[in-house]
């Protein structure tokens, strides 16, 4: 199949996918039992009768479900998300503004996990059952095992208060000025703008929050990797490489890593959807204005436009990442390009 | 028997951490269910002149931000951690195994249905939609299980039906149809206990998974209420605290070792159950 059918197709399944987020979210924000005008309405003001009626006129929620479904999509396909309850800011413009940051940490954290995962399970494969095996398989234990939460925690403590060797929480220190905005990641900005005082800056404040977002990746990946490396080592062709005279190094990435790394990328696409995961979690603890923190408040607040918004927004951006990682895998093995 | 016995203790000798993970849960288990005899104070009981001490000999753990004593509401977070995550698996494999097992042995248009149906759940970030739907049903133990166990079953229809799929092109499901066996029969009597085996280490390895992502639920605040002796919860009381370690850093040796157990037992039912690595590993 060519690799223009093949998007097509895949792209064409999107639709139904798409549709089917939107009904999901759309149904979790609005037909669920709590009661947003409690949660938004002061104390006083919902029990007044007449104020709880004008809210719910304002946001439609004595319309029938799917009246009120219908009339989002419509909106949604005009580009408006609505509007959040609790800030009054149109959701689109909260959305656009927080979502780089999430992709700046997540890009970060993945970029991490496939390095540090793909090197650790290469080293524990080749060297199985020595001390370093032994070691690096701990420390991805440690990764699939210990809570996210608690490492940023742990992490902020030692790191930051104790040993001050990492900034605090946020993007960039409260001194320094954000860049100026194109890409709203602090790092590809401040360069754009050739400011390399806040690029160090930003990179500084990305370093913890990534590493510890990216520790169950690492551990997964590794353990990947280590699996999948041992049964390609096991392989005819690499005693043939070693045969033709060929340096062990060069044997063991170019025949050996190659080939293991197909399980590998399968995985790349399920890390992602962790790390947007983790996100919640790491981002509430390290002040970090993304869409995560964002998804967070939203769901305290029962501020529901936004909770629709946030969620269809990380379900398609995860699809989406896992349909450029199949892409990849595409390319990765040429037998998928001749099969029907 | 003896035969067997052997062979496991074998087989426990080769794989250490399995048989660590084995114990390190049993322990858990056992301080779950006799938590009131083993923790030296009442997990809930304030009191404010003691409130954020450090680890001392009174208080090994130290004491909260209510002066409450960490080591005691470390030992009761396991009855509402470790059931939680049972439940959420269990009732996720459940329900999944019903619908995967149905639809794959059907196939055609339900088969169809359900994958279609389970890749919208699999779009959403686990945690994202777990914290949406357990928000709006209100913060509770149950409404987060509950929540769980709805983001979590897609996982187990898919594994299921694919597992079913494999298992019914086998002969002796062929040989099953033509001595007339009825179909509800041959699904459940002739297919699916061919199945549980790889559903069962998948669900080991997903109860440590479970753990987690309750303990994140609660650490976010849609979990437990905020003075229940909860791990994630517990962890979440460092927050405004950083310079008293102990409140966040036990709780999370507790949430990490009964995960780190759950996930050496798993690793290694994985092995056993895989002859391939069985043989690489010994």
């Amino acid at each position: 199949m060519s690799l223009y059918r093949y998007l097509a197709r895949r792209l064409l399944l999107l639709i139904p996918l798409l549709i089917g987020i939107s009904l999901v979210s759309f149904l979790i924000s609005n037909a669920l039992p709590a009661d947003p005008t409690a949660a938004n309405l002061g104390e006083r003001a919902a029990a007044d009768p007449e104020i709880v009626q004008a809210f719910r006129d304002k946001w439609g929620l004595d319309d029938p479900l799917y009246v009120q479904y219908l009339s989002y999509m419509r909106n949604l396909l005009k580009g408006d998300m609505g509007t959040s309850i609790r800030s009054h800011r149109p959701i689109v413009d909260e959305l656009s503004k927080y979502l780089p940051a999430t992709i700046e940490l997540a890009t970060f954290g993945i970029v991490i996990s496939i390095l540090a995962g793909i090197v650790f399970g290469v080293i524990s494969a080749v060297w199985r059952n020595r001390p370093i095996d032994f070691i690096v398989r701990i420390i991805s234990l440690i990764g699939v095992s210990a809570p996210v939460f608690w490492l940023a925690l742990l992490g902020l403590i030692v790191l930051y208060l104790r040993w001050g060797i990492v900034p605090g929480p946020g993007r960039l220190d409260a001194r320094v000025i954000p860049p100026p905005n194109v890409t709203g990641m602090y790092t590809i900005d401040s360069l754009l703008a050739g400011q390399w005082d806040v690029f160090r800056n930003a990179l500084s404040h990305l370093m913890l929050p990534s590493v510890v977002l990216a520790a169950y990746s690492v551990g997964l990946i590794t353990r990947i990797t280590r699996s999948s490396m041992l049964e390609v080592l096991s392989q005819e062709y690499m005693n043939t490489a070693r045969s033709k005279g060929l340096r062990e190094r060069h044997v063991i990435l170019r025949h050996g890593l190659r080939n293991a790394l197909m399980p590998v990328v399968t995985i790349i696409g399920l890390s992602y959807g962790n790390l947007l995961s983790g996100a919640v979690l790491t981002e509430t603890i390290f002040a970090w204005e993304g869409i995560g923190r964002y998804a967070y408040n939203a769901a305290r607040t029962l501020d529901f436009p936004a909770i629709m918004g946030v969620t269809m927004l990380i379900a398609i951006v995860f699809v989406v990442t896992n349909l450029v990682v199949d892409m990849l895998y595409y390319f990765l093995d040429p037998r998928l390009r001749y099969q029907g | 028997m003896t035969p067997r016995l052997n062979i496991i203790r074998r087989r426990a000798r080769q794989n250490p951490l399995m048989v660590a993970g084995i114990l390190i849960c049993i322990a858990w288990i056992f301080v779950s269910i006799f938590a009131k005899y083993v923790a030296p104070y009442d997990p809930l009981e304030q009191s404010i002149m003691e409130r954020l001490m450090g680890p001392s000999s009174a208080h090994l753990f130290g004491t909260d931000q209510l002066g409450r004593d960490v080591l005691s509401r470390v030992l009761y977070g396991g009855r509402i951690s470790l059931p939680a995550g049972l439940l959420v698996v269990t009732s996720a494999m459940i329900i999944g195994t019903i619908f995967g097992a149905i639809t794959g042995y059907v196939g055609g248009m339900a088969d169809e249905l359900l994958m279609r149906f389970t890749e919208i759940f699999m779009a959403f970030p686990i945690i994202i939609l777990a914290m949406a739907i357990a928000a709006a049903l209100g913060p509770s133990v149950r409404n987060a299980v509950i929540a769980m166990i709805v983001v979590w079953w897609p996982n187990y229809a898919r594994i299921v039906r694919s597992l079913v799929i494999q298992v019914k092109s086998n002969q002796y499901v062929e040989s099953a149809q033509a001595i007339g066996a009825s179909p509800l029969r041959i699904l459940f009597i002739t297919i699916l206990p061919n199945c549980v085996a790889p559903a069962l280490v998948m669900a080991t390895l997903d109860i440590g998974n479970a753990i987690l992502i309750f303990a994140g639920l609660s650490f976010l605040g849609v979990g437990p209420e905020p003075s229940a002796a909860e791990w994630g919860r517990m962890v979440s009381d460092g927050i405004d605290h950083y310079d008293q370690w102990w409140l966040s850093a036990f709780p999370g040796i507790a949430i990490f070792t009964a995960v780190m157990a759950l996930n050496f037992i798993g690793d290694g039912l994985r092995d056993l159950a895989d002859p391939r690595t069985r043989k690489a590993v010994g």
